[in-house]
């Protein structure tokens, strides 16, 4: 089978040109998409399934690592094999530090014909060596500990209080008494036993104002608190479905999250 | 005087104290001079009591009257504080004697007026000496603490100017675009290679050199927002304006840099349809007013979030107060349509900065 690839660059001028080097050093890669952003990137990849994908770090939309993020709680059950992921950057000290660690695919930009030979070579490899049910847990272990790995530092002052806006009233809702919040857009959903609230920020600039033992973090878009978490059940897809104090709805843990959820 | 740690470690006391002893001494050696060795255990006794006596008046005083951080009261309580000292410190210093020598001080003075008079202007003269001796010796160190680190700040500041416009992500992705360039379009490349020779540069001098005219800055402005138009293809477009007749005004150099990489970095760059970024220079009577305008997303949506751009906004703030004071005015908001919209507005009668 031919493999496939995908590529994620926003420099028209530097995916052009990833695409004319993979051609010479993979004759046989086919690329079925090239994308300017990281909304699109995702959407391409969850609906052509590439073999591959190339992803820069820095994006509109979504980060290359948020991709990576989406990828891997989106990518559906039916045994299609996930991605094998390099991340593309010019200079993120951080990110080069917790891929080698995890030894997750990368490339330095300018990208040395070299060292894309070798990441080619590599990748060959790992294709014809892998299996589907083992790349998905792969992936998910090394991107675990990628996004742990980029957690926010400590010591931002953690919230005690939410302040939602309704019109000229702010409603103070203490932290106690969330039971979750969602992402909604360019929003944050603040849902307690009772009520709802919406704030105006999101959900990234939320998390590291929560103290993460309290809430914790089951999707990109949802941090519910542990305290308020009654039964966890896994299904036979690795999701994990919470009931909740309080709440009649049910919550879903991600693949990235399920390992929260293990009885001690 | 501004001191940034403290005068009065026990150190310096004992330092200022062993300097007044030997002041002390070196008085007593010119009074036996002139009057005659006969007395010279008791006029030393007396000599020491009473000069430390005033002195360590004098420096319990500085420490309880002077306001934190400086050596010395204000005047209106450091001349009363050393009057009362001389006092105090005679008083003290003559029983001290007395007890050594077993006779009178003030009685043996009281009757000889002329001794007595001459007694209290040698002590009132010592006492100004020595005063003034310290306090310019302290003023002089503290000078030379604040021009320390005047320098430090300002060899920080030009660091720290340099470090956020020579950003590596910037950099190495302009020099991944040309290594592109070099095989597919030779010409375009080396003119993308020139424009980033003259950022560059530009750059690197623009923290050395005080003004440059606003037709030299928006050429830089230019190279930066050519060199960013070839990374992000068709996603920017700009727009620069600059009347002939303000070509020459003198501006700091790259004022304006940080603004524009902000509209850019944080405005249209995570945008995923990208925008429009506009720099104009208009005069307003006998104001000059800078505008950066983008489409982007908008101040406080991302833009003017991170660390980097508020270092940049504190940066044209303090880079202006220091040349205008409260004469430049800079504001940067968002736009009701979506976008920032950054305003520098500088006084034209103030000549070159």
């Amino acid at each position: 089978m031919t493999p496939t690839a995908l590529i994620a660059e926003d420099e028209p001028l530097l995916s052009a040109s990833l695409q004319a080097e993979l051609a010479k050093c993979w004759p046989e890669l086919r690329i079925v998409a090239s994308v300017g952003d990281g909304a699109q990137a995702l959407q391409q990849a969850l609906q052509l399934k590439p073999a591959l994908c190339f992803l820069d770090i820095r994006m509109p939309g979504l980060s290359g690592l948020e991709v990576a993020q989406a990828l891997a709680e989106d990518w559906p059950d039916d045994g299609t094999p996930f991605p094998l992921l390099v991340f593309i950057t010019a200079y993120d000290q951080y990110a080069v530090q917790a891929f080698a660690a995890q030894a997750v695919d990368y490339l330095l930009k300018p990208v040395e014909p070299d060292r894309l030979a070798q990441c080619c070579a590599r990748l060959q490899r790992q294709l014809s060596s892998r299996e589907a049910p083992q790349a998905m847990q792969q992936a998910v272990d090394q991107l675990r500990a990628l996004l742990g790995s980029a957690a926010p530092a400590a010591g931002t002052p953690k919230l005690e209080v939410i302040q939602a806006g309704v019109g000229s009233t702010v409603h103070f809702v203490p932290l106690d008494e969330v039971v979750y919040f969602e992402a909604a857009d360019k929003y944050v959903r603040v849902v307690t036993a009772d009520k709802e609230h919406l704030i105006r920020m999101s959900l990234r600039e939320l998390l590291p104002q929560l103290d993460s033992t309290r809430f914790w973090q089951i999707h990109r878009g949802t941090v519910v608190q542990a305290r308020l978490v009654t039964s966890a059940t896994r299904d036979e897809s690795g999701k994990t479905h919470l009931t909740l104090r309080g709440r009649s709805e049910k919550l879903t843990a991600s693949r990235l999250y399920a390992h929260l959820f293990k009885p001690m | 005087m501004q001191l940034s740690h403290s005068t009065f470690t026990p150190q310096h006391v004992l330092r200022h104290g062993l300097q007044i002893a030997l002041f002390n001494t070196l008085l007593w050696g010119l009074s036996l001079l002139a009057n005659g060795t006969e007395h010279w255990d008791v006029e030393l006794v007396y000599n020491q009591a009473i000069g430390l006596s005033i002195w360590a008046v004098i420096e319990a005083g500085r420490i309880v009257l002077s306001p934190p951080g400086h050596a010395w009261p204000a005047w209106s309580r450091a001349l009363p504080l050393v009057a009362a000292a001389i006092v105090i410190g005679w008083i003290v210093g003559s029983q001290i004697g007395d007890l050594y020598c077993g006779c009178s001080n003030w009685t043996f003075l009281s009757q000889q007026p002329r001794r007595l008079r001459s007694a209290i202007a040698f002590t009132i003269g010592a006492s100004a000496v020595a005063t003034y001796y310290f306090h310019s010796r302290g003023k002089a160190m503290a000078d030379r603490e604040k021009l320390a680190a005047a320098e430090r700040d300002a060899t920080l500041a030009r660091l720290s100017l340099l470090q956020s416009q020579l950003e590596p992500h910037m950099l190495f992705n302009t020099l991944a675009n040309l290594r592109v360039l070099i095989a597919l379009d030779p010409p375009r490349a080396q003119a993308m290679l020139d424009r980033l020779i003259a950022f560059l540069r530009a750059t690197l001098t623009a923290s050395r050199s005080a003004s440059h005219s606003l037709a030299a800055e928006f050429e830089r402005l230019d190279d930066y927002l050519e060199l960013m138009s070839v990374r992000m293809g068709p996603r920017l477009s700009t727009q620069l304006s600059l009347p002939d007749e303000l070509r020459d005004l003198p501006v700091p150099p790259l004022l304006l840099q940080p603004l524009v990489e902000n509209a850019v970095k944080h405005g249209l760059e995570p945008k995923v349809e990208g925008g429009n970024v506009e720099i104009a220079a208009e005069r307003h009577g006998d104001s000059l007013e800078l505008s950066v305008r983008d489409s982007g997303m908008g101040f406080g949506n991302g833009h003017g979030n991170g660390p980097s751009t508020q270092f940049g906004l504190r940066q044209v703030r303090e880079r202006l107060q220091a040349l205008y004071g409260d004469r430049a005015v800079f504001s940067i908001d968002a736009l009701p349509e979506g976008g920032t919209l950054a305003r520098i507005t500088l006084p034209l009668d103030t000549p070159a900065p």
